[in-house]
């Protein structure tokens, strides 16, 4: 997943560190669709459970899970792409 | 975040996690006018799960003041509320339970004199009000405004529900032409109603504006939904534009709003039934 982290560019950012479900998902679908088809999200999460539901909620939309990954010792960040 | 609040992101989130609605379609529930006509069995919970929708500008109208007798049914209203205006209480129950959404007041008797006038300023129309002389007023009135109506009658254990679109569909009129004569349906009083009843058509007329206004689904156009409490049983009538209706037909004989002595009470078709209680 790092692999792919380095290959797409990100066209905007979300920090919803202290967020939990479903707020993270929330946020994230809100943040989504104000951006363009195709563009990439970075979501940056603490709440270990966010990590799997958001993922599974951006794809059950259609979205592009492009990665999730853990940054450091208490952060992750999951890259999605906007559904065409 | 798109244009919401922290406390509206968290009001309205199981809205916005659906797929359907999301935050585009909660902005266009935050941007539109719905108005509920009667703020009685049917119109308090239509106007109720408005309000929490966030259904930016709801208008009621009523002219009528709060009784004992309403209460049984009417759960927008309340025991300390009898004697006040509709109207009054209704707004601020409204208001209650969701601050973000504007409610406009018409403490008004519908008449062919102010009907266009009211509608004029709303988007979708829901029907709840007690006699033919409204219903048709609001049918006939809608046509010429071009305004979709979601109609429901209840009556005893019985309900029905169908919306119309100008243009998209069947009118009230394509299905039962007139008005029954005047004295020939028993009156509200009379009949009885089930509490729950105008509960369950109330609630369906709510989700069947929320669905106008998101663009999603279908709605119940050209389609009577019937409940029947006594056997727990929905049924769905399909019926077509009548081409001899007097008001969207071939050759429509109605070509202005006209009134109807006021009159309550069951109305029985062909294969079917109206009926009228609020």
């Amino acid at each position: 997943m790092d692999e792919t982290k380095q290959a797409v560019t990100v066209d905007r950012e979300i920090d919803l560190k202290g967020e939990v479900c479903p707020y993270t998902f929330v946020k994230s679908k809100l943040a989504l669709e104000e951006m363009l088809a195709g563009q990439v999200l970075r979501i940056i999460v603490d709440h270990v459970p966010a990590t799997r539901n958001v993922p599974r909620s951006m794809e059950n939309e259609g979205n592009e899970v492009i990665g999730i990954s853990q940054i450091n010792n208490s952060d992750w960040q999951i890259l999605v792409r906007k559904r065409e | 975040m798109f244009g919401f609040t922290e406390e509206e992101v968290k009001r309205y989130s199981r809205h916005i996690i659906l797929k359907e609605v999301g935050g585009t379609g909660q902005r266009k529930l935050r941007e539109a006018r719905v108005l509920v006509v009667g703020v009685g069995g049917l119109g308090s919970p239509a106007s109720y799960y408005l309000a929490a929708a966030g259904v930016g500008t709801i208008g009621i109208v009523d002219s009528d003041f709060v009784e004992l007798s309403n209460l049984q049914r009417q759960i927008l209203h309340r025991t300390d509320d009898i004697g006040r205006q509709k109207t009054e209480s209704g707004a601020e129950r409204l208001h209650a339970l969701n601050p973000g959404v504007s409610v406009v007041k018409h403490a008004v008797k519908l008449s062919k004199d102010n009907v266009t006038d009211i509608i004029g300023a709303y988007d979708v129309i829901i029907d709840g009000v007690d006699n033919f002389a409204a219903r048709y007023l609001l049918n006939d009135a809608c046509f010429f405004q071009k305004k979709p109506l979601v109609e429901a009658g209840v009556l005893q254990f019985l309900g029905q529900i169908m919306t119309i679109v100008p243009g998209q569909g069947p009118c009230y009129r394509c299905v039962f032409p007139e008005p029954p004569p005047p004295g020939s349906v028993p009156s509200c009083q009379e009949a009885g109603i089930l509490g729950a009843v105008p509960g369950v058509l109330g609630t369906l007329q709510a989700a069947e504006a929320l669905k106008l206004i998101l663009g999603i689904g279908k709605p119940l156009i050209g389609r009577i939904i019937i409940y029947e409490a006594l056997s727990g049983s929905f049924r769905e009538v399909r019926f077509n534009p009548n081409p001899r209706c007097p008001l969207c037909g071939e050759r429509p004989t109605i070509a202005e709003l006209t009134e109807y002595p006021f009159e309550c009470g069951v109305q029985q078709g062909a294969d079917n039934f109206t009926v009228n209680e609020r």
